[in-house]
């Protein structure tokens, strides 16, 4: 199971976070900071994996990937495969860039709420429930699709 | 002009699909990037919570502002901010008609609250409501709810509403409807086990993501009961066949693996039900050994599934023909550059020398390498496969680096682990018992707050039981010898707790016992220990006791005691102590001392710490008292076993006696307090209890239980709140240790990376140290050798000292050009230095041919300063990089998009430059930009922006703006 997935850019700032047990706020800060810490405290060239017991708990494995200036931190349990995870945050910035046309920083803070439905297509209730990222892709363009009519109306309001 | 830029900008983000966010946010966001510290983030964030309880509690917002506003309170509780009076606002915006308003109200929802929340009973009947909706989008975010927020108590509310969803003609809804109940069944298995039949039903769907989605469950059910889904065995295998031979639909290759992630979950159930049963794992071999032929090893995701194959290999009954293709592919783990691959290997190597304990040598040299890595997770990795494959002939080499391991780090919790398998690993192989103290002293030495008390209290009794051998001058001699180890150890300025306890202990047992060293000289140490340990009250008493006894055995010796000056002032202090405990012993003290050599010898004889201390349960010493009594006339006393059928008496007399222990409620009457009939009670009373009912009882009964009860319920009360909070802890691990890590990982690297390889990077300069180097190298690796030697061959004791022999022959010879091997690539890699801080550019897979041993850099700012610069050397990083594993070629056939925004863009060196990204790794985004021309450095500027700012767009870095205006 997938206990939480997180994005924060290089300088510990959270651009994303979503726990799929609950929290509170102040202890998910609190492991956020956790987990930056050890992140920034990371050589390059060196693995992606992190035992994450002595933050998360028992049973808490951490793959983290970095690309430009955000880490992608997935949490999960034994019930996952390390290098498969690594291939899930490949999946899910795959379907980002497909979704924002080569996807920034700026786009993940911007539209964070649309990432968070990305993330919900792919992990459902901390399970991996779609892998493939065109599948994801498509059930996000029907749901932007319904957004887009309401999208006009307010828009054409505007101009008038 | 300014409201048509806005609508402008608007209609740029609006592009994305309707989750578009105003300009009041985007300035939100903007000024806590350009915040420069957390108080000013803090107070921006505080502003924006006013500004946003006071727009929420306006009336007649219209919805698109108000979900604009719950989204921002969002972002305001992701950063860490209390959020909660918009809470309500979310839940009533789940109730709204339009699925934008709804969906946004569900997210929100599900971000803000658990399912204990007091609002869930608000949204309950919402989601009943959705969960019956036409239009599937709504189904859906209903769902997504369901997972998050329906507990134990409202599952029954939507539970029929989730099963009929189970057939919906949606395969996306069907999909979700599965894991909802598969959240259910974690919840709470009870309320959905009539249900369990459903996921069997829906492995067989039509569609693979449902099919693939439907596996989670299954795992879960077969982890907790694998006896009862023997039968799917064959199921899963023609599945995983399927799968396997590409018979899914193209969309589910990723990597050109067919649906790899669906193999992973199966393999990982096949190993489940293959564990110790022949007959499941015959029919499994076939399939898992394509798999194993089939799998691409150079694609990250290939591996995974390899690394699967070999763990289900290594579960199911073992077949010879797997196990020598798992030892091939872990050897080709072992022997990739990079640390992923080799920690999976270490992993994998850990599981299979469970069944095939032979393969661990032949890599016991990359194993050596692992844990000689500044890859801490690697290096930690490593020791768990060294403690799995600990003997007796390796132990003493494994423990020792172990615990030089353990002294490095500074992660209390990584700490405690690996002290108490140094413990365990001491305890069950130790060769001597020498060894085992030297290794106890250490383990206590560094690690004594963390080590279980039990742990000392062990060791304790070691020392004062010996091995059990009947050798009594061996036993003193380890007792000696541990008194000299720990007056030596005395000197050091801070000692754990624990340690000075045991060190107290066994200085005031034998401190004296082999006459060389004096009382005084002792009962100095133990004053100066107890007055150097002040605050600590336990450690205070243990060097009392210790006094103690060092001075009885003197007084029963028959020397004559002079108590020490220091001693004497200790004692007047400890006299009037706060703690009784102390005052206690300080009086006990005083009091042995006064006594003669006899009686001191019978209260504290020497050397009897194990020696079970008689009681006389039968209280014998009264028979002569008894037989008195009888002669006078006094009735014998009768045993309660006979005694039951008189009175009944013994029934109550048991619940008397466990009543005090189990506060429970009682329902019969008391009888008297029953007195003990063995002596003092003269014969006459004692036949008046046994056999009259008094009526005095009844009272007794009465104030019994509203006496007792509150306790007991308090009692339970507070149990139960513990229970709670331990669940907590349980899933999330102690706080405390967070800060504690960030400090850890970069100070063991330090000195994890050893000297030795740093000195190695400066070498390519100088020639005077390179001789040095290389010899430095030589006698590494022939240390190396004989490591490997004592770790993985055997008994050998010659091998066991590595100063000792200088004999490099053949292996090191090798292990001689392999160091110039690495030699040269040191000089590959001080050239690459400038590349690896390379400018973000991506999907930077390249995993590092060369193990550049380079300090961890960890200011961002003097990598942006390395960023700045072009980079000139491309050419021989990507000669040498070209043998890196070939991972971006799997990209190619990501679609190329339009490229606005330049650098900062996460996947652009992958569509971009489809045939370079074939030569793989490191180089492939190294061309990739350089083929960006003289855009390039414009774009590394605007990415370095953008890095100081955390994120700012508009003023300071218009660009952004430029691109998204088209």
């Amino acid at each position: 199971m997938i206990k939480a997935v997180m994005v924060m850019n290089t300088q510990g700032k959270t651009r994303l976070a979503k726990f799929y047990e609950y929290l509170p706020v102040e202890k998910q800060q609190e492991l956020i900071r956790g987990i930056f810490a050890v992140l920034c405290s990371r050589a390059e060239n060196v693995s992606n994996f992190i035992d994450a017991e002595s933050i998360f708990g028992p049973d808490s494995r951490l793959v983290y990937k970095h690309f430009a200036t955000l880490y992608f931190v997935f949490v999960f349990d034994s019930s996952e495969n390390e290098l498969a995870v690594l291939d899930l945050i490949q999946v899910f910035v795959e379907t980002l860039d497909k979704c924002f046309q080569n996807v920034c920083e700026l786009d993940i803070v911007f539209n964070y709420s649309k990432v968070h439905t990305i993330l919900d297509e792919m992990i459902f209730g901390g399970q991996v429930v779609e892998t493939s990222s065109s599948e994801i892709m498509k059930a996000v363009e029907e749901i932007s699709k319904s957004f887009l009519y309401p999208f006009l109306l307010c828009l054409s309001k505007k101009t008038c | 002009m300014e409201q048509l830029k806005t609508i402008g900008r608007e209609l740029a983000m609006g592009s994305q699909g309707g989750f578009y966010q105003s300009k009041e946010f985007l300035d939100l966001v903007k000024s806590i990037g350009e915040a420069r510290s957390k108080a000013e983030e803090d107070r921006i964030v505080l502003g924006e919570i006013e500004t946003l309880k006071r727009r929420v509690s306006e009336p007649d917002i219209p919805k698109r502002k108000m979900k604009e506003y719950i989204l921002r309170l969002v972002y305001v509780e992701m950063l860490g901010h209390d959020a909660s009076f918009g809470y309500i606002h979310a839940v009533k915006m789940t109730h709204d008609d339009s699925l934008l308003v709804k969906r946004t109200g569900y997210l929100a929802v599900t971000l803000f609250l658990n399912e204990d929340h007091d609002l869930i009973i608000l949204i309950v009947n919402t989601i009943q409501k959705d969960l019956k909706s036409d239009n599937y989008l709504v189904v859906c975010a209903a769902l997504n709810a369901v997972c998050k927020l329906i507990n134990e108590e409202t599952i029954p509310a939507v539970l029929p509403q989730v099963v009929d969803l189970l057939a919906h003609p949606k395969e996306a809804v069907r999909k979700k409807a599965i894991m909802a109940l598969h959240r259910f069944y974690q919840k709470s298995p009870s309320s959905v086990s009539h249900l369990v039949s459903n996921f069997r039903k829906r492995l067989c769907d039509n569609d693979p993501g449902v099919m693939g989605a439907t596996l989670c469950p299954l795992f879960e059910l077969v982890s907790t009961d694998v006896n009862s889904y023997k039968d799917l065995v064959i199921s899963f295998v023609s599945i995983l066949k399927q799968v396997a031979e590409r018979r899914l639909p193209k969309a589910y290759d990723y990597h050109q693996m067919p649906a790899p992630f669906i193999q992973i979950k199966l393999l990982k159930i096949l190993a489940l039900l293959g564990s110790g049963d022949k007959q499941a794992s015959e029919n499994m071999y076939t399939v898992v050994g394509d798999i194993f032929r089939k799998c691409d090893s150079s694609s990250n995701i290939g591996n995974a599934v390899l690394y699967e194959c070999i763990c289900c290999v290594s579960s199911i009954y073992p077949n010879p023909k797997l196990l020598e293709s798992a030892a091939d592919a872990i050897s080709r783990f072992l022997k990739s550059d990079s640390h992923n691959l080799k920690y999976m290997g270490i992993d994998a190597l850990g599981r299979l020398i469970k069944i095939s304990p032979e393969i661990a040598e032949q890599h016991q040299l990359a194993v050596i390498d692992c844990l000689e890595d500044p890859d801490d997770t690697l290096k930690r990795k490593t020791f768990e496969l060294l403690y799995k494959m600990t003997k007796s002939t390796n132990v003493e080499v494994i423990v020792d680096r172990m615990i030089d391991y353990m002294i490095s780090i500074n992660d209390n919790h990584y700490k405690t682990e690996i002290a108490s398998r140094c413990v365990e690993l001491a305890e069950q192989f130790a060769p001597s018992n020498q060894w085992f103290i030297q290794i106890m002293n250490k383990v206590f030495e560094h690690a004594g707050d963390l080590v279980n008390i039990k742990v000392a209290h062990n060791l304790m009794r070691l020392i004062a039981e010996g091995f059990g051998e009947d050798d009594d001058s061996a036993d003193s001699q380890l007792r000696s010898s541990a008194v000299d180890s720990y007056l030596h150890i005395l000197g050091e300025p801070k000692i754990p707790s624990v340690f000075l306890q045991l060190i107290c202990w066994v200085l005031g047992e034998y401190g004296t016992a082999d006459g060389k060293y004096s009382a005084s000289y002792i009962t100095g140490k133990l004053s100066d220990v107890a007055e150097a340990y002040s605050n600590d009250e336990t450690v205070k008493a243990y060097a009392v006791t210790a006094l103690m006894k060092i001075y009885a055995f003197e007084i029963a010796a028959g020397r004559k005691v002079d108590m020490l000056p220091e001693c004497q002032s200790l004692m007047e202090q400890f006299l009037a102590s706060h703690s009784t405990d102390l005052q206690q012993r300080a009086y006990e003290l005083q009091a042995v001392i006064g006594l003669d050599a006899h009686a001191v010898e019978s209260i504290m004889p020497s050397d009897a710490s194990c020696e079970d201390i008689e009681v006389d349960k039968a209280l014998s010493f009264l028979n002569g008292y008894i037989q008195d009594s009888i002669e006078k006339g006094a009735q014998p006393y009768i045993p309660e076993s006979e005694r039951s059928g008189m009175l009944n008496i013994s029934n109550f007399r048991n619940q008397d006696h466990h009543g005090a222990s189990s506060h429970g409620l009682k329902f019969e009457a008391y009888e008297l307090p029953k007195q003990t009939v063995q002596s003092r009670i003269p014969p006459a009373t004692l036949a008046s209890t046994e056999f009259v009912p008094v009526p005095e009882p009844m009272s007794v009964r009465e104030s019994y239980p509203t006496t007792i009860v509150p306790s007991a319920s308090s009692d339970a009360e507070s149990t139960e709140l513990k229970l709670r909070l331990d669940g907590v802890q349980k899933k999330w691990g102690r706080q405390t240790h967070s800060p504690a890590t960030s400090t850890s990982s970069s100070t063991s690297k330090k000195t994890v990376n050893g000297i030795k390889q740093v000195d190695g990077s400066n070498t390519s300069n100088s020639s005077t140290w390179e001789t040095y180097d290389s010899r430095k190298h030589v006698e590494i690796n022939s240390e190396k050798q004989k490591l490997a030697a004592s770790l993985f061959g055997g008994s050998s004791k010659t091998e066991k000292k590595p100063a000792t022999g200088h004999k490099i022959s053949k292996p090191s010879s090798h292990m001689v050009e392999k160091s110039h091997v690495r030699k040269s690539s040191m000089e590959i890699a001080s050239e690459k230095k400038a590349l690896v801080h390379q400018p973000p550019d991506l999907l930077d897979f390249g995993e590092p041919t060369v193990q550049s041993s380079d300090p961890p850099s960890v200011d961002p700012f003097k990598e942006l300063e390395g960023l700045l610069e072009p980079t000139t050397q491309l050419g021989s990083t990507a000669a040498a990089a070209t043998n890196s594993p070939d991972i971006m070629g799997l990209f190619t056939e990501t679609p190329g998009g339009t490229h606005n925004k330049d650098d900062s863009d996460i996947l652009s060196s992958l569509s971009k430059q489809p045939v370079t990204n074939m030569v793989g790794g490191a180089t492939s985004t190294q061309v990739a930009q350089s083929s960006k021309g003289p855009n390039r450095k414009d774009s590394l500027e605007k990415d370095s922006l953008v890095r100081q700012m955390g994120v700012t767009p508009s003023s300071p870095n218009p660009n952004l703006f430029k691109d998204l205006l088209g």
